[in-house]
């Protein structure tokens, strides 16, 4: 990978790092530049929390060299804690303390005196719209606010690099969505993250580049735009309460004249035809043209292609996670 | 434990915490930058021992240990088993017993609460706080050290409550309150000790629950093997051989030593500090040591 000379906030070389005979990350060089946000996609097992963890110094690596903000991974990690934010499946905040409580004894373990502490917490709960919730046991917290203090307490100190590791698994699309938001605007501010995600869209919305590894290992790089482009956007499926008007909608889709409606597919044996989606307003316009023509519909949804898509189209084999039974839906492109 | 940089906060409560410095980290110290002053340790310790205390206040039952543990075994002891234990049945053998009873059951109190210790590491580290922690700027041993003073604190309060009950049932030290302290102090002494064992075993097993189990079958024994409720001289001699050199025992007679003025006090209270001691040498750097390199 070729880029333009500017500080790489994470640089690393040939890091290795096995559990016995697994190899969890076998071999990964990444550069992450100041103020971008790379995304690490990849399947369960991966080896993306393995490649977290030894950068946030809770692994130690067994090959290869790894640098944060100049810092060592091995030799220097207390420098190096002192640069990191973490967020993810496994940094956590301690559920019986209030949101508050949590951030003011964060701010005093990074050394800010008793008033900074107060202040940060205030400052970061109301950024993050938890003032309301300031006083409640964490445990009380709803998924999508569990995230957000996840997030502003990895924020008290500042730091060089924030990890985000799968910061909306398990969450619903509503508070996904929330949550996105959030790393939106602290990406807008100039931070440089490193997101790791299982969702081809989640690295879309959030990051510029994007590594994609499978294995422990790098299987595609590029920035978003490049990789989205070979794997297809979202495409629309629409199921006609009456199977039979199939053929009818494509024919009324296409006369249309709208933008990528040419390549509406209709599909007998699932009884849906799909529409490749190439804006808001196409979308809009779908959706308002089929109810013009009084077609009856018996379902209308969109669909990303799924990892194991994504995986098919950037290395034309399938991802090795263990669910592999997906079935592989056609990417109309 | 030369390489210690870190003092415990209260070094007269918490002896073993001076074996946790920050300074014996598997990798070569950094540039000054990366140290971590004696202040800012404190400074640490103090913002997680505030942690532990807050869990306490929104979690009250988790004192219940502390609270009902005293009360309920000085009663069950005293009026069930007291009576009886005298031979004949009369009231007199109970109040002799509630004499007995009470300072034997001290070191049982720090025990039993220790024993919380494991089950709290293992939580912390489930629930990935402890990731947080440790991806910290902070030495990682401060975290074990709050952790310590919390529950030394809570051997305290079940102490408290339990003297404070024998009190009430006709306990009488005559005047030997400076010996009551020096109990207490021993008593500390001994149960911060035993952190260390149950936060190794907290560090090592997979579950909260597998900690709880390990740790009981540990306690049973230890505890009955004693001369914490009755004295040994009716066991046979090889559970005889087993409670001489049983640290409880030696406790308990220690106690029995300082607060009631009879007996032997020399022999007991220097095999507790041997004892305790030597818990810590021996398990302190392990439990750290595994501390700082699980994953």
């Amino acid at each position: 990978m070729t880029r333009e000379k500017t500080t790489n906030a994470v640089e690393v070389r040939g890091l290795v790092k096995h559990f016995g005979e697994t190899k969890a990350v076998d071999g990964i060089d990444l550069d992450v530049r100041e103020g971008t946000v790379m995304g690490v996609l990849g399947p369960n097992g991966a080896g993306k929390t393995t490649l977290v963890r030894m950068l946030s110094t809770l692994l130690q690596p067994d090959g290869g060299t790894a640098k944060v903000a100049g810092y060592d991974v091995v030799r220097q990690p207390r420098e190096l804690r002192r640069t990191i934010g973490l967020t993810g499946q496994y940094a956590s905040v301690d559920e019986k303390l209030s949101g508050w409580e949590n951030l003011y004894m964060i701010g005093r373990l990074l050394d800010l005196s008793r008033s900074q502490s107060r202040e940060r917490a205030d400052e970061l709960l109301e950024r993050f719209s938890l003032t309301e919730a300031a006083r409640r046991p964490v445990m009380k917290y709803s998924g999508g606010m569990r995230r957000r203090l996840d997030l502003a307490a990895s924020m008290i100190g500042r730091p060089k690099v924030l990890y985000l590791d799968e910061p909306t698994t398990g969450l619903d699309p509503r508070t996904r969505n929330e949550v996105w938001d959030e790393v939106k605007n602290i990406v807008a501010e100039g931070n440089t993250v490193l997101l790791t995600t299982q969702y081809m869209e989640e690295a879309e919305q959030l990051a510029e580049e994007l590594t994609v590894i499978d294995r422990g290992r790098i299987i595609a790089e590029g920035r978003v735009p490049e990789l989205k482009a070979k794997v297809g956007g979202r495409t629309l499926e629409v199921r006609p309460a009456d199977p039979g008007e199939l053929q009818r909608m494509v024919g009324a889709l296409a006369q249309a004249g709208l933008d990528g409606l040419a390549g509406a597919t209709a599909d007998e044996a699932s009884g849906v035809v799909s529409v490749p989606i190439v804006s808001d307003e196409q979308l809009t316009a779908v959706v308002s043209l089929l109810g013009e023509r009084g077609f009856a519909l018996a379902d209308i949804a969109t669909h990303l292609p799924s990892l194991d898509e994504v995986f098919l189209a950037l290395t034309g084999q399938k991802a090795t996670h263990q669910d592999d039974d997906n079935e592989l839906e056609e990417v109309a492109a | 434990m030369s390489t210690a940089t870190v003092k415990a906060p209260q070094s007269g409560e918490s002896p073993t915490g001076s074996g946790a410095g920050s300074g014996s980290a598997p990798q070569k110290p950094g540039t000054v930058e990366g140290r971590i002053g004696l202040q800012a340790n404190l400074r640490h310790i103090g913002a997680l021992v505030r942690r532990n205390a807050l869990q306490i206040k929104q979690d009250p039952e988790s004192m219940m240990d502390a609270l009902l543990m005293p009360i309920i075994f000085t009663l069950l002891f005293v009026y069930v088993f007291g009576g009886a234990i005298g031979g004949d049945g009369a009231s007199g053998d109970r109040d002799q017993y509630v004499q007995y009873l009470i300072p034997g059951m001290m070191g049982m109190m720090g025990m039993s609460i220790a024993m919380a210790v494991g089950t709290g590491i293992n939580e912390d580290f489930r629930k990935g706080v402890m990731d947080r922690f440790r991806s910290m700027p902070i030495a990682r041993s401060s975290v074990l050290i709050a952790k310590s003073v919390v529950e030394i604190g809570r051997m305290l309060v079940a102490v408290t409550v339990l003297l404070t009950v024998g009190f009430l049932n006709g306990f009488e030290i005559n005047g030997h309150w400076l010996g009551m302290l020096a109990a207490i102090g021993l008593t500390a002494l001994f149960g911060a000790s035993l952190l260390w064992i149950f936060i190794l075993l907290g560090l090592t097993m997979n579950t909260a629950q597998a900690v709880q189990g390990v740790s009981f079958l540990v306690l049973m024994p230890l505890q009955f093997g004693s001369s914490v409720f009755v004295p040994p001289g009716t066991m046979p001699g090889w559970l005889k051989a087993f409670t001489d050199v049983n640290p409880l025992t030696h406790l308990a007679d220690a106690a029995r030593g300082l607060m009631l003025g009879q007996g032997e006090v020399a022999g007991p209270v220097m095999w507790t500090v041997i004892w305790s001691v030597g818990l810590t040498v021996v398990t302190a750097p392990i439990a750290i040591t595994k501390f700082r390199k699980k994953t």
